[in-house]
């Protein structure tokens, strides 16, 4: 929203330093986003076009004789010469003259040049050239009243004038509108603020008998005012309404669009007009669509309605506009245009969000009525259309008498009772209620003190133009807002409970740093994949979940694994020559709501049931890795947080190697998988080498983490141990562990460690065995073990593993 | 070692003269020398150790005999032999030392190494940007009394927007480009693309984490949610569809806007460090009222004006507001008796701007020369 500042002195004496008036506005809600002085621009004058003439060398160019006081330059009779692409002024017209060593808004200095052989001593200026205007074509035509010789700006009153950019938030209806920012502004520095009475002389015959309006839907239209005006010439607006609505970001077409634009903006009333010549006895009635119904828009394009969207009817109740939106284009405002029938209504906001929405048309229109404009301002502004459209046609206008007044559903008046202790409490500081009623009166929030209320409340009364007011704390956030949230005090509370994590979010960070502390790198993939990253990566199973409306085919699923992540991060890496990266993520995967739970939707809106499952992972790549960093990363997990984790070898594995690839078990449970990526599917994402893999599922571990964290302490024996060495061969189809297991429960108490510390393939062994070889450590809490018992244990486990495992000594 | 001679009785020849003795004495001593000399290594010397000293020594059997004499002529042949003895024990341990020093001179040589010729060890890894910034602004919370809350990603609109007092159709929603998901189950919800919609949505912020802990536990409550929110958004420098939060929830007896400012202002410095300071603008977020903008002093300049900040001295960090009376109806907390203040902000964004990175993609490409940097 582009206010400026002279634009807002019209409702309120607003006086002081620009920044500081930003800094207010900022203050009030108002950000001020960008703050523009306008520039003086005192080399850019009046000057009178004394002759013209054709150059001699160039048909697109002329040669302008311009008079200036005081000057005396190379045309005719002393005039400057100046040359000019522009043919639309005739002599003796008022023109703005560049003076040589003028600098442009656009930053081009002027300076004396030849064009094609001829002398230009300065410029002619378009409106666009100026910045205050759309007409890049032509020269402004200056009005016959402005001083020969004098700037420019300061002719139009610009000069030093402050352009205000607003951030306006959504709940600001008010500011929507150069009148509403003036009203907080006004209250904010102490000084009055008055919406002056527009004055209509009118000339014309009694509106009834030229039009009449029907409010068929009276719950999407509250208000429908008409005003009927003749006598009107569609031409240029004049230069300082043009300015001000170029400056504002309006584009100034004709006087009707402008007037319309320059009320919108002044008073936030969007309003439409109808050539009333093309409306059907000037009946105007609006209503809801029964859906199916067309209607070619303005912009030119045809839209279908849907059952409920805002209509305006003619007599015949066909479509002519859409409510609030946009108007017909069979009905349109046209050069031969005499008659304008003008429609200022106030519409349910709801129905203009939906429709304009749907439609994709945001309008300056739209964008008002959606958040709410102010019924009573109805008369006002068209009265202020009149006012100006009058003002703006070279003769004047005549005005119909009086106005058509159409009534629908408008929202009751709202009255808030107000609590000072209530607002003392959420501002924290003390609010008596007349300090209360100081701050709130100027908004425009009477105040009444209640008689015999306990609380000593107010009873405040929400005028029309503030509609998102609603509740007690609404009225608080305004008193805060004109008290000024930085003069609010600043205390902190304090919890009754000391801040912590909990234990799982503890050992989560343990379990990064484990990671980190491994050489491993933390990675933050992308979640959303494409739906064939999923099988591309070897993952079977449920289909993914997918995103209703994704920006991108490649990113329309959620991932069910954060294999295909990791394996795109490692690819990434790969083909910028680090080729042996490992990186780790913990993140969540989705799998499909649970079955059954989507039939309770209807019942149920917030039941978890609908919900995707959510899963947190541990994944881990090695690029160029092997099993073993895979399997020595679970080790050092399970060593870190005191667990027992067990591999069982396994095949079949989503988008594991065939034959490198285990489950991993915390008692029985799988809670992973780990091992190497299938080569298949390394080679489909381009990478040439062994991928290593971990992934775990977070909660289990944590939870297994979380209950081994308070372990109990083991004594350590003072007595001497033994250490035994025994090297089976085994059968390659059993697992190690399994061996290490048959170990630990035949060794009894005095069995401290098992460590596998040799393996051996090869021509010593039979076919299908290896050799695996342990060091047992032997030690007892209360004495030392005998070479007896040592012998005894070792027995007992040899005999253990023989038996087991048809395996044999060596 | 060897102890000192003392006056043995022993049986020795009976006729051997002093001078003959002191000859003796001369010779085992001239002896004794040239063997100590002649020991190159301290295993050498220590095989002629048991000719030098003891019983069995040339000077220890003179010794022995030493009781045969009169003893008149005992005294000076006794001295001689001390001598004998301390010049032996003296030679022995000089060369002694000498030669364990020149072995270990001999063995440093051999161990001599440039500790600059080693080739790498095994690296460490790295937290993500991320991690570490939310890891820091946990801390800095959790030392002010905050827990740590967490929820699912993928919400019901109930928790993403109805319970956040944005009922369906509400023209704020438009202030979010939000991802549905496609259960199979759709609704009509206006989502701004043609009005179609599912039940179902990513998390457009961490908010539903404040609706499900105030559903779940009665006030007091002080919490942050931090974690991973989704937008419709095309990655550019400084968006991604992907990104992360953090919001904090307050709810306790009397909590008012100035508690929201000085809870702001306690982290701020907290966690930016004494020069940055906080202040409030007055905002609109349709889950608090009165709602705020949140600013801190240009990190950058420290509020002297600069590129950053647009000259303004602040930088814009996040949303923040007293819990809308609706927000609160709909957990189940009366909000005459309790009330409270919510705010949240990036942080990506927080990550950016402590390491001066320009843009938000880097962040994301898992590049190891970008993640081994932190």
């Amino acid at each position: 929203m582009k206010v400026l500042l002279s634009w807002l002195r019209e409702f309120a004496p607003i006086e002081g330093d620009p920044a500081e008036l930003a800094d207010h506005l900022s203050d009030l809600g108002m950000a001020v986003e960008e703050m523009r002085i306008l520039p003086s621009l005192d080399g850019v004058v009046v000057a009178r076009v004394a002759g013209l003439r054709p150059h001699p060398e160039a048909d697109r160019i002329q040669l302008v004789d311009v008079e200036l006081p005081g000057s005396v330059g190379e045309g005719t009779a002393g005039a400057l010469q100046v040359c000019c692409g522009a043919f639309n002024m005739s002599v003796g017209d008022l023109v703005p003259l560049a003076t040589v060593g003028t600098t442009m808004p656009g930053g081009l200095e002027i300076g004396e040049r030849r064009m094609r052989g001829q002398l230009s001593q300065g410029m002619c200026c378009s409106a666009a050239e100026l910045d205050l205007g759309a007409d890049a074509e032509g020269i402004m035509i200056l009005p016959s009243e402005f001083e020969l010789g004098a700037p420019l700006m300061s002719q139009l009153g610009l000069a030093g004038d402050v352009l205000y950019d607003l951030e306006v938030n959504p709940n600001r209806p008010d500011a929507m509108s150069v009148a509403g920012v003036a009203r907080d502004l006004a209250a904010r520095l102490g000084v009055p603020f008055r919406i002056p009475v527009p004055v209509v002389s009118e000339t014309g015959e009694d509106i009834s008998t030229v039009a009449s309006v029907e409010i068929i839907d009276a719950d999407l239209c509250g208000r429908f005012g008409v005003r009927v005006i003749r006598d009107v010439t569609i031409g240029q607006s004049p230069l300082w309404m043009q300015a001000r609505l170029t400056l504002c970001g309006m584009r100034p077409i004709n006087t009707v669009v402008d007037v319309s634009n320059y009320v919108m903006l002044e008073l936030g009333t969007p309003n439409h007009t109808y050539d009333l010549a093309l409306v059907p006895g000037g009946c105007l009635g609006t209503r809801r669509s029964s859906g199916g119904e067309r209607l070619v828009t303005l912009d030119g394009s045809e839209r279908e309605m849907l059952r409920g969207d805002g209509l305006i009817v003619d007599r015949d109740d066909r479509p002519i506009g859409i409510s609030g939106v946009m108007g017909g284009e069979n009905t349109e405002i046209n050069d031969g245009t005499t008659a304008v029938l003008l429609e200022l209504a106030w519409w349910d906001r709801l129905s203009i969000s939906r429709t304009s929405q749907r439609l994709g048309l945001r309008s300056e229109a739209s964008m008002r009525f959606e958040r709410g404009t102010d019924h009573e301002l109805v008369p006002i502004a068209l009265d202020r259309f009149c006012e100006l459209l009058d003002r703006v046609t070279p003769g004047g206008v005549s005005v119909c008498s009086g106005r058509l007044d159409g009534r629908g559903d408008l929202p009751l008046v709202t009255r808030v009772r107000v609590r000072p202790a209530r607002m003392s409490h959420l501002l924290g500081r003390p609010f008596s209620a007349d300090e209360l009623r100081g701050l709130l009166d100027p908004i425009g929030l009477q105040c009444a003190v209640l008689a015999d209320d306990a609380d000593g409340a107010l009873e405040v009364t929400i005028p029309s133009f503030r509609p998102d007011v609603e509740t007690e704390t609404d009225v608080a956030e305004e008193v805060a807002r004109h008290y000024g949230y930085q003069q609010l005090g600043r205390t902190v509370p304090r919890s009754p409970e000391p801040g912590r994590l909990t234990p799982a979010q503890r050992l989560r960070r343990d379990l990064r740093r484990v990671l980190v502390g491994a050489g491993l790198s933390e990675a933050m993939p992308n979640p959303f994949l494409a739906p064939d990253a999923v099988r591309r990566a070897g993952i079977d199973g449920a289909e993914p979940v997918r995103l209703l409306n994704p920006l991108a085919t490649e990113e329309s699923v959620l991932r069910p694994s954060l294999l295909p992540g990791l394996l795109t991060a490692a690819a990434y890496n790969s083909s910028h020559r680090n080729d042996t990266v490992s990186l780790f993520e913990i993140g969540v995967v989705f799998g499909p709501p649970p079955a059954g739970g989507a039939d309770d939707t209807a019942a149920d809106k917030t039941a978890a049931a609908v919900l995707p499952v959510e899963t947190e992972h541990l994944g881990a790549i090695w690029a160029g890795g092997e099993a073993a960093d895979a399997v020595h990363l679970t080790e050092l997990i399970a060593a870190a947080f005191g667990l027992e984790l067990n591999l069982e070898n396994a095949n079949d594995l989503d988008g594991m190697h065939p034959v490198r690839a285990a489950q991993v078990l915390r008692g029985e449970q799988a809670i992973g998988v780990v091992g190497e990526v299938d080569p298949v599917v390394c080679e489909r994402h381009g990478l040439a080498q062994r991928c290593a893999w971990l992934q775990v599922s977070v909660e289990p571990l944590l939870a297994a983490a979380s209950a081994a964290a308070e372990r109990p302490y083991e004594l350590v024996s003072t007595y001497p141990s033994s250490d035994i060495d025994l090297a089976f061969a085994v059968p390659d189809d059993v697992q190690a562990s399994q061996v290490r297991s048959t170990l630990v429960d035949s060794g009894g108490d005095e069995l401290r460690s098992v460590d596998l510390f040799d393996i051996y393939r090869g021509d010593q062994m039979d076919p299908g065995t290896r050799s695996l070889a342990y060091r047992l450590r032997l030690q007892a809490d209360d004495r030392t073990l005998t070479d007896e018992q040592v012998a005894d244990i070792r027995q007992r486990c040899i005999d253990a593993v023989e038996h087991a495992h048809s395996a044999t000594l060596r | 070692m060897n102890g000192p001679a003392t006056d043995t009785p022993a049986s020795s020849p009976a006729d051997v003269s002093p001078e003959a003795l002191l000859a003796s004495i001369d010779a085992a001593r001239g002896q004794g020398l040239a063997a100590v000399a002649a020991a190159s290594t301290s295993d050498e010397l220590a095989q002629v150790e048991s000719g030098l000293f003891g019983r069995r020594a040339a000077l220890g059997q003179i010794k022995q005999g030493l009781g045969s004499l009169p003893p008149e002529q005992r005294a000076a042949v006794g001295r001689a032999l001390n001598e004998a003895q301390q010049a032996l024990r003296a030679a022995h341990a000089g060369a002694a030392d000498e030669l364990a020093a020149a072995a270990r001179r001999e063995q440093l040589q051999r161990e001599w190494l440039d500790l600059t010729e080693t080739p790498p060890g095994p690296e460490r890894g790295h937290l993500h940007l991320v991690t570490q910034t939310t890891e820091r602004l946990e801390d800095v919370f959790v030392g002010m009394g905050f827990t740590v809350s967490e929820g699912p990603q993928a919400e019901t609109d109930w928790y993403n927007f109805e319970a956040l007092n944005l009922p369906a159709a509400h023209p704020a929603r438009s202030m979010w480009d939000t991802l549905y998901l496609d259960l199979g189950e759709r609704t009509e919800l206006g989502d701004g693309e043609g009005g179609e919609a599912s039940n179902v949505v990513l998390r457009t912020h961490t908010s539903p984490v404040q609706i499900r802990v105030m559903e779940d536990q009665p006030p007091p409550i002080y919490t942050i949610c931090p974690g991973r929110v989704f937008r419709r958004d095309t990655a550019d420098a400084s968006h991604m569809p992907v990104f992360h939060q953090i919001e904090g929830l307050v709810v306790d007896r009397g909590i008012s806007f100035a508690d929201l400012a000085g809870t702001l202002e306690e982290f701020t410095s907290a966690y930016f460090g004494k020069t940055i300071s906080s202040r409030l603008r007055p905002s609109y977020f349709p889950f608090t009222e009165p709602s705020a903008e949140f600013d801190i002093t240009c990190v950058i300049c420290e509020g002297a004006g600069c590129q950053t900040c647009q000259r303004t001295g602040w930088i814009e960090l996040g949303g923040c507001g007293m819990v809308h009376p609706n927000v609160l109806a709909n957990c189940g907390v009366d909000f005459e008796e309790w009330t409270g203040f919510a705010f949240g902000f990036g942080i990506d964004r927080l990550a950016l701007m402590r390491h001066g990175i320009d843009d938000l993609r880097d962040m994301y490409t898992n590049d190891i020369r970008f993640l081994s940097q932190f």
